[in-house]
């Protein structure tokens, strides 16, 4: 094979190895769009104009700052207390069962369609993490650790990206399926309907469903487990001090 | 038809609010580094406020090539550590769980208000037009309805709270700042893809493939595209970016024209690969690196650390189903 075939890749050994060095993301993406443009031969004054085009045309990406501001409102007068004093009120609230119904709505409405009834800005930080986190304090008192506190916190999160990410893709008019459907009809393959390629989202959205609930099933044993190794921390580092 | 609320409207007002976001940055004392952090800001609202202004006058061509520049500087003020935190006024726990129980349950109202009013305009305002404007922009209406949205539970939060829309502003830059480089990871992103289209990055990777498999073994093929999708999002921090480059590369010309693979359900879950892959990577900024500064974890990769046992079960269902359903 010849080496100018393989010019067009450098950018992906550039971006994993400025990444696992550790370089700021920013800048490696930067050197890597640099570096793939100039092995094929774009000139300097074409490229920055594709990187200036490509980031003009992406600004959208950027909408979640519209959200802070009413977030950070209402943390400062106590959003978050809230949430975590109302989940205290319902006995048979825990974090896994919060999670759990929030994942089933979340895809549930995404696959509608309604994709920005929920997001890491707009539910996960003021309201999901807050209950779930709210309802283990809840249960273990409020000198619950941090780590565990975290770990509940990461899982709020990874709730919200996994429902979403695999109810999108049934919905029809969802960015993902008008692209494929797009590349198929510019390679030639036209009898292929936004409507088929939504139903065979299907399969792969129930089996996230069904992996993803039998991991929260068992989340609120491994904080228990969690909590009880941090205990046994707690009554053993006196001794070691004494 | 003209337009009330168009996106480019949503992009000046993102703009003015980076802009005061800035202006609170460049007078912030606690900042270390108050000078480079307010410069990358201003460079990023710039993008927001003066795009379209700098395309009008300087013509597409020059207009791109200006903010193709200001992208790299962005990047570099990043690359190089100057950005840091700065000293925010928050109120104090007392303070919260006072507050919390004065305003009650309505404290949750504007933050609902958020989805209930993106949705209600997405669907009742679709195609609604008054005195021959539409309403909302109809290329970008979910993004159009959540803008109005926003402002509407800004309102609400300020009636409720008695705290003005510029004291919002002040407590989202500590959201803000501790976001940092990670909000614009997405962007930049989306400019290294447009770059490997430019490239034909697809066609390299078409050769690489028939180099080193055989194209008669069906199932590996299948697993290469998968697997490849997924590793391939990871590297682009975007499945949608990673769909381009491998079904050309790989799924068109062994699957559907050398296998006759039924392309529906073939680049169904080639993409939901792909998604598996944005659950592993740091370069999905948005989903796994903003949250983990959100949600202020100690660990900014944990989130991901709780998505790979979901993304590579699933990974690996989504070869078995492939095999199975694009080859009945």
């Amino acid at each position: 094979m010849e080496s100018t075939t393989l010019l067009p890749l450098i950018g992906i050994p550039i971006v994993v190895a400025g990444f696992a060095l550790r370089f700021n993301p920013l800048l490696v993406v930067t050197v890597a769009g640099l570096s793939t443009g100039l092995a094929v031969g774009m000139d300097f004054g074409t490229l920055l104009e594709t990187f200036g085009e490509k980031f003009v045309n992406s600004r959208t990406l950027a909408t979640f700052l519209l959200i802070l501001p009413i977030i950070g409102l209402l943390e400062h007068y106590g959003l978050k207390e809230r949430a975590q004093a109302w989940i205290s009120s319902i006995a048979s609230a825990t974090s896994a069962r919060i999670l759990m119904l929030y994942f089933i709505v979340r895809e549930g409405t995404a696959a509608l369609g309604l994709i920005y009834l929920g997001g890491q800005a707009q539910t996960v930080r003021p309201l999901l993490a807050p209950m779930a986190e709210g309802a283990a304090v809840n249960m273990y008192g409020e000198d619950l650790p941090q780590h565990i506190r975290d770990k509940i916190k990461a899982h709020a999160a990874a709730c919200d990206n996994i429902a979403v990410f695999f109810g999108e893709d049934i919905f029809i008019a969802f960015g993902a399926v008008l692209l494929m459907d797009a590349f198929l009809k510019e390679n030639g393959i036209a009898n292929i309907e936004p409507l088929h390629i939504g139903l065979w989202a299907i399969p792969t959205a129930l089996s996230a469903l069904v992996i993803h609930m039998f991991r929260l099933t068992r989340l609120d044993a491994s904080i228990r487990r969690d909590v009880e190794a941090w205990k046994a921390t707690q009554t053993d580092s006196p001794k070691v001090h004494a | 038809m003209s337009t009330l609320i168009t996106i480019n409207r949503i992009y000046y007002l993102i703009g003015i609010i980076v802009m005061v976001l800035v202006a609170m940055t460049l007078r912030d004392k606690g900042n270390p580094k108050r000078l480079t952090t307010a410069l990358f800001w201003f460079l990023f609202g710039a993008v927001f406020l003066f795009g379209d202004l700098l395309v009008d006058s300087l013509g597409k061509s020059m207009a791109y090539r200006v903010i193709g520049a200001t992208v790299i500087i962005i990047s570099l003020i990043a690359g190089t550590g100057l950005l840091s935190m700065g000293s925010y006024a928050t109120s104090s726990h007392e303070e919260r769980v006072a507050s919390s129980k004065r305003l009650g349950n309505w404290l949750f109202f504007p933050a609902v208000l958020i989805p209930v009013v993106t949705v209600a305009c997405t669907v009742l305002l679709k195609g609604v037009s008054v005195g021959g404007m539409f309403l909302l922009d109809q290329k970008q209406l979910t993004l159009a309805a959540l803008c109005v949205a926003c402002v509407c539970a800004l309102i609400a939060g300020w009636v409720l709270t008695r705290g003005s829309p510029l004291q919002a502003v002040r407590q989202s830059r500590r959201l803000v700042d501790s976001i940092g480089w990670a909000a614009i990871l997405p962007l930049m992103l989306a400019m290294l893809g447009g770059v490997f289209v430019a490239a034909k990055t697809g066609t390299s990777v078409q050769q690489v493939v028939s180099l080193f498999v055989n194209p008669d073994n069906r199932f590996l093929v299948v697993v290469i595209y998968c697997v490849g999708m997924a590793l391939f999002t990871m590297v682009m921090g975007n499945a949608f970016a990673a769909f381009p480059v491998m079904s050309a590369g790989i799924a068109l010309p062994f699957l559907i024209l050398g296998h006759h693979a039924d392309p529906a359900p073939l680049v169904a879950i080639g993409m939901y690969s792909g998604y598996c892959g944005t659950l592993m990577t740091p370069m999905a900024a948005n989903y796994n690196i903003v949250p983990a500064a959100l949600l202020e974890l100690k660990n900014k990769y944990q989130v991901i650390k709780v998505q790979i046992p979901t993304a590579l079960t699933l990974l690996t269902v989504n070869v078995f189903l492939m095999y199975f359903l694009a080859f009945r």
